[in-house]
């Protein structure tokens, strides 16, 4: 089965930013592949590329086995997009944009089974201008769908939402996936990644820095758990690595976060040392290792705040 | 199960949708409709026919002073007045008064001969009291005033406040779509659909042919029933021509807007545009007072042939034939600049 979307080494360059620096991708049909990174870490950039709005300065892209060159029309009728910011005309009723939308496609959903399914049906006749950012943002992926696409691709369809909107949003692309469809989607919340990405690339300064199924990635932190503490004063890196259970350690907010596999072997271990160095505990807590904790471990920044 | 909702051509969807949108946005149809109303009906009413008024003149006190008022008041477009010396030369200082009649025996007149109210004023003087003393005119004269249908301001005001609108309202609404639209990645959004470019810009002139037809019938009856100004041409050819005329204005926006990141730029580059036409192209008075040289350039503006082909239309009833070269000219401006519009036209 060949790759739905492929790309080999491909770069943008915007003056002295190198927004995409030699990226190979492939995913493959019926994958939710995430592309996750922190804010300006190129996603926007190499999304674009793939949907065939931007133009790469090298590297080849194919999706569906297609060339944008030359395949351009027959490529727009068979995916469906959602940028990251798009500002709808505030002023047509939520139907009427997804008419408008339907019209552009030789064929597709009907509007209004559509929208029944996802539950912007109440909001038919509302102005686009008044609805909220989960709503917005379900018309956006409305239209997306509007055409019947084999591929999706979503830039960031989940940030800024509260978190029920967030799962609606999820479940959507779940159903999509259900029905045979392809998802590309960027985030830069490793949880969104983890619960909907069956391969997820994590990007930063425009190169990938590790690829694999959520499973696989946090395998290779080689820790379970990670324990996030502070003390007064401050422990220095030596004693913090020194301890026996540490699979790793990151320097976060003037405390650690140790990497650990098992918490009833490290947490003894750790209160120890932090007496043994005539220092005090402020504070102290647990969490699963995640992709959060990946991208700490490579690169030494958050994802958040990066 | 509820009957499948019917999909119109793309075009017409853009079309439809975008009349809607303009219909909804109250600033827009104020803009369209009401300001050249305003406009019409300001300027309408400052124009309008009245007797000329009569111009203020000053007898100087002494013993000729009666009998002189007594003589320039039989002229109609006199208003003379006794004054002492020092207050009438006051008041032609300050202009309240345009001339100053003196002396003992010889009358004299003292007057600012730059000021063209003042020459004409003292010719009235003149006359006036040389017929009082008993001159006779030697050949018989009779006035004839112009204000026949089709002869006044306002019959020359209205077709060119029509043209302006049409300029106005078809830049601007190609213009401000575009740019708002390109700002608001709403064309990054569309043409990342199989949407066909030119089904899009299309569609704007089309919504915009709606309205056009609107705002030109609402300006004409309006200038009909309140200043009795009618069309003496053919009303399908001032369809026509208007339909031309908007798309011609249309075409320009479209290339004013081709480029520009933001309605700032746009707005600049539109009033940069306009403002030549607004000021050269006939809107308020003729360009004929332009001097020879430039002359056959503001006949080749796009304003100046709507202009003068909506004044042939409305006030000399011309046919086809007589305004088909700026017609096609019209045309021409709109073609070109649609196409090259087109060709740079930025859609991210
Ligand atoms: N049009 C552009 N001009 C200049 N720099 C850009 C442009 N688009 C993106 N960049 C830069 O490229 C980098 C990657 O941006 P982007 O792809 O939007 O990242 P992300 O979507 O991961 O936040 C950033 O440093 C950004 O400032
Ligand atoms: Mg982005």
């Amino acid at each position: 089965m060949p790759d739905v979307i492929a790309c080999r080494n491909l770069r943008k360059y915007f003056a002295d930013v190198k927004a995409v620096d030699g990226l190979d991708l492939s995913v493959a049909s019926g994958e939710c592949f995430g592309l996750l990174g922190p804010n300006g870490a190129g996603k926007t950039t190499t999304i674009e590329i793939l949907e065939g709005l931007t133009k790469p300065d090298s590297g080849d892209v194919e999706i569906l086995g297609l060339d944008w060159r030359s395949h351009d029309r027959e490529l727009r009728e068979r995916i469906g997009i959602s940028l990251q910011e798009t500002q709808l005309t505030e002023k047509l009723t939520v139907f009427e944009t997804v008419r408008l939308f339907r019209s552009f496609y030789r064929d597709g959903y009907d509007p209004e089974e559509l929208l029944r399914d996802l539950s912007l049906d109440e909001k038919r006749n509302a102005r686009v201008g008044k609805l909220s950012g989960g709503q917005r943002q379900r018309l956006g992926v409305a239209c997306a769908l509007v055409g019947n696409p084999d591929v999706l691709f979503l830039d960031e369809p989940t940030t800024g939402l509260d978190p029920q909107s967030r799962l609606q949003l999820w479940d959507i692309v779940q159903r999509f996936r259900v029905k045979g469809g392809t998802v590309l989607l960027t985030t830069h919340y490793m949880e969104e990644a983890q619960r909907l990405c069956d391969r997820v690339a994590i990007v930063d300064h425009g190169h990938l820095i590790a690829l694999g199924t959520p499973a696989e990635l946090i395998a290779k932190l080689e820790a379970r758990n990670v324990i996030e503490f502070t003390s007064e004063p401050p422990l220095s890196q030596s004693v913090v690595t020194a301890i026996d259970a540490c699979a790793g350690a990151s320097a976060h907010k003037g405390g650690w976060l140790l990497r650990v596999h098992s918490l009833a072997e490290a947490v003894p271990q750790l209160i120890a040392a932090v007496e043994q160095e005539g220092a005090k505990l402020v504070s102290l807590s647990t969490h699963e290792a995640s992709l959060e904790d990946l991208f700490v471990s490579l690169t030494g920044r958050e994802l958040r705040d990066a | 199960m509820p009957e499948k909702t019917r999909i119109r051509p793309a075009i017409v969807e853009l079309a439809i949708t975008r009349a809607k949108e303009f219909v909804r946005e109250s600033e827009a149809l104020f803009w369209v409709f009401g300001f050249p109303l305003i406009l019409a009906l300001a300027l309408g009413f400052a124009f309008r026919e009245k007797p000329p008024d009569r111009v203020p003149v000053a007898v100087v006190a002494g013993p000729n002073a009666a009998q002189r008022l007594a003589a320039l008041q039989k002229s109609p477009v006199l208003l003379p007045s006794i004054m002492s010396e020092q207050d009438a030369r006051d008041a032609l200082r300050r202009g309240k008064v345009s001339l100053l009649i003196e002396g003992a025996d010889t009358v004299v007149f003292r007057f600012d001969a730059t000021r063209p109210d003042a020459q004409s004023a003292r010719r009235e003087a003149d006359d006036a009291l040389q017929t009082a003393a008993g001159r006779r005119d030697v050949v018989v004269t009779r006035e004839e005033r112009v204000h026949e249908q089709g002869a006044r301001y306002i019959d020359f005001l209205i077709p060119g406040l029509l043209g302006m609108n049409l300029m106005g309202t078809g830049m601007w609404s190609m213009g401000f779509t575009i740019a708002n639209a390109r700002m608001k990645k709403l064309l990054k959004r569309l043409v990342a659909t199989p949407m066909r470019k030119t089904d899009f810009l299309l569609a704007q002139f089309l919504s915009r042919l709606i309205w056009l037809l609107i705002e030109v019938t609402v300006l004409v009856v309006f200038g009909w029933l309140v200043f009795g100004v009618r069309v003496n041409g053919s009303i399908l050819l001032l369809a026509i021509l208007c339909i031309i005329g908007g798309f011609s204005f249309s075409g320009i926006g479209l290339l004013t807007a081709s480029r520009a990141r933001t309605i700032e730029a746009v707005s600049g580059l539109m009033n940069l545009i306009m403002m030549p036409m607004w000021l050269c192209s006939g809107v308020f008075f003729s360009y004929e007072r332009f001097p020879d040289s430039v002359k056959p350039i503001i006949r080749l503006l796009p304003l100046t042939l709507l202009n003068d082909a909506l004044r042939a239309v409305i006030n000399d009833a011309a046919g086809l034939t007589q305004i088909a070269p700026k017609l096609a000219l019209l045309a021409a401006w709109g073609l070109i600049t649609f196409m090259i519009g087109l060709k740079v036209f930025r859609w991210q």
